[in-house]
């Protein structure tokens, strides 16, 4: 067995891929172990047929969602453990047009940094009443909003003593196939994130702060929660907006 | 506007995405499977695969949902398997593998998007079922990544290798 790499080794990676340029990260981004036997070395083929399937939208939604979906604290008994917040945003299209009654998909580790997942053994406990999932459809402004608990931060086996800053994964559906994005939702002033080769995928700064909520004192709800607000914006072909969108 | 970037869907979005029937788009047309590997040739375990199709009449129309709940706790129980709606996800087994059970699609492919832990950002391909003109367009030996073979009546096999020499086309849309 080789010595397991050091988070200075990682850091170096970093460093050298800093201030590349590019909205999205790239798929060889090497600090991410994981990316090294999983990304393609041919380049993509470019699809420019207007009649292209991915350029509608795939159809999951309106009637799969009920509308208790989005409160992650209501799915068990009791209370789950943990720091209350709510996150709000809107789900706009490049043009800043709100992407309305589309699926807002979620999840998260518990408070202590525990998924509620066979494979993830991080000696932190379960929560009883917290599974971490949850879902939702955009309103006419494109508006969504989850309760839920803040989750923890947890380690994992990129590096020696990798820890990924604590986040909550959201899926997101769009007006066609190609708008389709799966990221992650981070919190503000975390300290983790220079050392997170997923966060730091994303080498241009602009565009990595892109992926941290906003605390909002004013979206705190009085004896109730910790309020955040992250507006997620979609990328994708121009050709797929409707005015009467679904 | 920019761009939300992409960020790893993770190992850990299995109790959180797939749904029981996610790959049952419709029942008693075709069955279409296969692998999804790395670029060691090994297996993908934790991969996610989302598909989206027209129907046999080339609609892609279908119904808004499917998906029936367990009226106490509010649980998944899956898709009725009776309306079609276009759209299916499954995630891989610990083998790498994955199925679908759906209709000939009337454009004469399958839309695939690919999500792991290791992709920072997803990829598109399609499955082809016959011959097409985007096709003839590939050079031949990378073509033949993007058309399912036919195992026996009615079952298609359709194999994803992420890279190396086998490695499947992957789109973009612009």
């Amino acid at each position: 067995m080789s010595e397991p790499l050091k988070q200075a080794d990682i850091d170096q990676e970093i460093a050298a891929r800093a201030g590349e340029q590019g909205d999205h990260p790239a798929r060889d981004y090497a600090p991410y172990r994981s990316t090294l036997l999983r990304h393609p070395h041919q380049p993509l083929v470019a699809i420019k047929d207007p009649e292209a399937a991915e350029l509608a939208g795939p159809v999951f939604g309106v009637s799969d969602v009920t509308p208790f979906d989005n409160d992650l604290t209501k799915q068990h008994l009791g209370e789950p453990l943990g720091e209350r917040i709510t996150v709000r945003g809107r789900v706009l299209d490049r043009q800043g047009r709100p992407v309305r009654g589309q699926l807002v998909e979620v999840w998260q580790a518990n408070a202590s940094g525990r998924y509620l997942h066979q494979r993830d053994d991080h000696p932190a406990p379960l929560d009883p009443n917290f599974s971490g999932v949850g879902r939702c459809l955009t309103d006419d402004d494109g508006n969504y909003l989850f309760t839920t608990i803040k989750p923890g931060p947890y380690p994992w086996r990129n590096h020696l003593n990798a820890w990924r800053p604590a986040h909550i994964h959201f899926s997101l559906f769009g007006t066609s196939f190609t708008q389709r994005l799966v990221t992650q939702m981070y919190f503000p002033g975390d300290p983790l994130f220079p050392y997170d080769p997923i966060m730091q995928s994303v080498t241009d700064e602009r565009a990595r702060q892109r992926l941290v909520a906003d605390y909002v004192h004013d979206l705190s709800e009085p004896e109730f929660s910790l309020g955040y607000r992250w507006d997620i914006v979609l990328d994708g072909p121009t050709a797929t907006w409707m005015e009467e969108g679904r | 506007m920019n761009p939300t970037p992409s960020q790893t869907v993770g190992p850990f979005y299995g109790y959180a995405l797939p749904f029981p029937g996610g790959g049952d788009l419709a029942s008693g047309g075709i069955a279409v499977h296969g692998y999804v590997y790395d670029g060691a040739g090994d297996p993908v375990p934790d991969a996610l695969l989302e598909f989206w199709q027209p129907d046999e009449h080339g609609s892609l129309t279908g119904s808004p949902g499917t998906m029936r709940r367990d009226p106490t706790n509010g649980a998944v129980l899956g898709r009725d398997g009776v309306r079609f709606t276009g759209f299916g996800r499954v995630a891989t087994d610990l083998d790498g593998h994955w199925a679908l059970r759906t209709v000939v699609p009337g454009n004469g492919y399958i839309s695939v998007c690919v999500f792991a832990r290791g992709l920072l950002h997803h990829l598109y391909t399609r499955i082809y079922l016959g011959q097409d003109a985007f096709l003839d367009s590939l050079p031949p030996e990378r073509r033949q990544t993007l058309v399912a073979v036919e195992e026996r009546d009615g079952v298609h096999r359709f194999d994803i290798h992420l890279q190396g020499e086998k490695e499947t086309v992957f789109l973009d849309f612009g």
